[in-house]
């Protein structure tokens, strides 16, 4: 378990001061895979830094299963990095590379052979353990980084946008064999990324972060579905926001009025107001239905029709003002066929739009 | 089409050594010629006033190793001129490895400053080097000497009862020498750690090195080429090196360069002068087909 307590690292000091990670507080569980998400210069490279221990924080606390991390140099830290750029020892061979760590800590000659096979193995790279790391390709020294990083069996592995450099095709790939390792070797995996869709592909639970804050902490599903406030709902996903009064609030039910003067129930923001004034309401596309202009919770006209294969974005201008993404999955001989211009509602159920904090 | 491609890869070839006649010339004129003068002149008989006579003599190659004795005419080795060629060796090994104790870390904190502040650094290094060789060389002198600033500061604070004898040693011609080639070796290291990837130092850490494995393991071989290109840079210098050992050594430490000049000038004996010329050039071309082959090894296990 590792314990993030109140960590604030400002980097310079005086006007040109920069505060990187503001009061960030997180508990990881152990075995857990942990996703620090947020756009570049969110804080979480930083973050992952502290953790590894090439930074010290400049206030705050660090502890990994009740031990004291902050006192001890990155050398004695049972914790490993996948760098973002790989940072295989160029002078050395697949197999010195992943040996490097169990040399560094002393094991008998014959555990790190051992130990060398296995991960050489684990990351299917046994064919290539002769040869020098800049011969292999970038997915391959993506594996070696990895069976590198492993084969010290560290009790948590920092993973800093490992993927980033791989192809579409080979990240892919590389994010269910990820899992499948982090399943496997029971090791806290701390995955940093920009990448929302890895993010939630891959993740146990994930921390969005902006501006060195934590903005929320769940569960992929959770963050995607009942984003707490305007900038996780905009982070993750294309979201609409809609405007519209918070008429009462019940347990997880508010009741509210859309600008079109419909009323419908969204789920209340934890922490949020309970009742009176005007809310944003976020609302993913593919949560709505386009419909028949009659009777439609939002009424409009519809300006453009965007074919993505899998399916279909419509584009409408609402009545009330704004416009409105709905997307629809393309299914063989269910294709409504609507015409630019066509007078077209939105509907979406009670309890699919979430009412946010900001 | 055979023809046409032959015509063309004839004039091809023929423009080649069109382009490549000055370059030659060139060579030939200023490198090869006073070589092949010097050897000449390693095989003929001593003129009595310099200069040499034209009559063929192994003599002066069988000087540079031994000699007979004047009186007893018995054969021994030329103890004199094995002295300075063995001092001149050393001495220039020892600048290597103390130019190399002392550039390393000057080039590792360099290369580990911010990059806008790198180029400063550099400057302070080469205004130095800028300097007249003479000057830098009585500068050495002046804090040397028996009443120099070192001396002042130690008799000062009662450290030594009288001034310690550094000038006219051979280690004031290793402090010399260091002094003035340090940017040689400080220059191509700091080229490679430039280069370096620091976050595979990072990642020596990551992996529980310790600061010196990281140094011996990580931040050393990735370096090693400009260790070597430093080193060779420093050591053919300072076989030869004149001016230094001449102040500095004040005519006790001779090195080959100050025997080669002896030879030329006082001594009169142009065949010995030239015949110890080309064993130093034989010295320079065994260390460094030796430092070649170093790198070689290395290089082809990196491939």
């Amino acid at each position: 378990m590792i314990e993030i307590e109140g960590i604030t690292k400002t980097f310079g000091e005086g006007a040109s001061a920069f505060t990187a990670l503001d009061d960030v507080s997180i508990t990881i569980q152990s075995n857990e895979f942990f996703t620090l998400l947020g756009p570049s210069g969110c804080g979480k490279t930083t973050l992952l830094r502290t953790i590894a221990g090439f930074l010290d924080p400049t206030r705050g606390k660090l502890a990994l299963d009740g031990e004291d991390l902050l006192s001890r140099p990155p050398y004695q830290r049972p914790v490993n990095t996948v760098f973002q750029s790989y940072a295989l020892f160029p002078h050395m061979t697949v197999a010195e590379n992943i040996a490097f760590g169990l040399e560094m800590l002393k094991k008998p000659k014959a555990q790190i052979k051992a130990t060398v096979d296995e991960m050489l193995d684990l990351v299917q790279m046994a064919p290539m353990a002769d040869r020098k790391t800049a011969r292999i390709s970038g997915g391959q020294q993506q594996r070696v980084a990895l069976a590198r990083a492993l084969a010290p069996r560290p009790k948590v592995l920092l993973l800093d946008e490992p993927l980033s450099a791989l192809d579409f095709k080979l990240r892919k790939e590389m994010q269910l064999e990820l899992k499948r390792l982090q399943h496997e070797t029971g090791i806290t995996f701390v995955f940093v990324t920009h990448d929302q869709e890895e993010a939630l592909t891959m993740s146990d639970r994930i921390a969005v972060m902006n501006l060195g804050t934590i903005r929320q902490i769940g569960g992929p599903r959770d963050i995607y579905d009942h984003p707490a406030e305007r900038f996780v709902a905009d982070f993750i996903g294309d979201t609409n926001f809609l405007q519209a009064e918070l008429l009462d609030t019940t347990g997880e039910a508010a009741r509210i009025r859309l600008g079109s003067g419909a009323e419908t129930t969204a789920r209340a923001a934890p922490g949020g107001p309970g009742a009176g004034g005007q809310v944003t309401v976020a609302v993913r596309p593919e949560h709505a239905a386009i419909t028949g202009a009659g009777g439609a919770l939002l009424p409009g006209t519809l300006q453009e029709v965007v074919y993505f294969g899998t399916d279909t974005h419509y584009h409408v201008d609402l009545d009330c003002g704004g416009r409105f993404v709905v997307r629809v999955q393309n299914q063989p001989g269910h294709m409504q066929p609507r015409e630019v211009g066509a007078r077209v509602g939105i509907d979406f159920a009670a309890g699919i739009g979430q009412v946010l904090k900001d | 089409m055979t023809d046409l491609s032959t015509i063309r890869s004839r004039r091809e070839t023929r423009d080649r050594w069109l382009l490549l006649t000055p370059a030659l010339v060139i060579l030939t004129l200023a490198a090869m010629g006073p070589l092949l003068i010097v050897v000449i002149y390693s095989f003929l008989t001593p003129g009595d006033y310099g200069g040499v006579e034209w009559q063929f003599s192994w003599t002066s190659w069988f000087n540079v190793v031994a000699e007979r004795d004047f009186f007893t005419e018995e054969l021994k080795l030329a103890d004199a001129h094995l002295t300075v060629l063995w001092r001149s060796v050393k001495l220039s090994l020892l600048t290597v490895i103390l130019s190399f104790l002392v550039g390393f870390p000057t080039a590792y904190f360099i290369a580990t400053r911010p990059a806008h502040k790198r180029d400063m650094w550099m400057l302070l290094i080469m205004i130095p080097f800028w300097t007249n060789l003479l000057i830098r060389t009585f500068a050495i002198m002046q804090l040397i000497r028996n009443h120099g600033t070192i001396n002042m500061i130690l008799l000062g604070l009662g450290i030594v009862d009288e001034p310690v004898q550094m000038l006219y040693t051979e280690f004031s011609l290793l402090v010399g020498m260091t002094y003035v080639y340090l940017p040689l070796m400080i220059l191509p290291v700091y080229a490679s750690m430039e280069r370096l990837d620091f976050n595979l130092v990072e990642a020596g850490y990551d992996l529980y090195a310790t600061r010196f494995q990281v140094l011996r393991r990580v931040i050393f071989p990735l370096v090693k080429p400009g260790v070597v290109a430093g080193s060779i840079l420093v050591f053919v210098p300072c076989l030869g090196a004149y001016v230094t050992p001449r102040v500095l050594g004040g005519g006790k430490q001779l090195m080959l360069g100050n025997l080669i000049d002896l030879q030329f000038g006082q001594l009169r004996n142009w065949p010995l002068g030239a015949a110890l010329s080309l064993t130093l050039l034989a010295v320079v071309m065994v260390a460094l087909v030796f430092y070649v082959r170093a790198i070689g090894r290395e290089g082809e296990s990196d491939v």
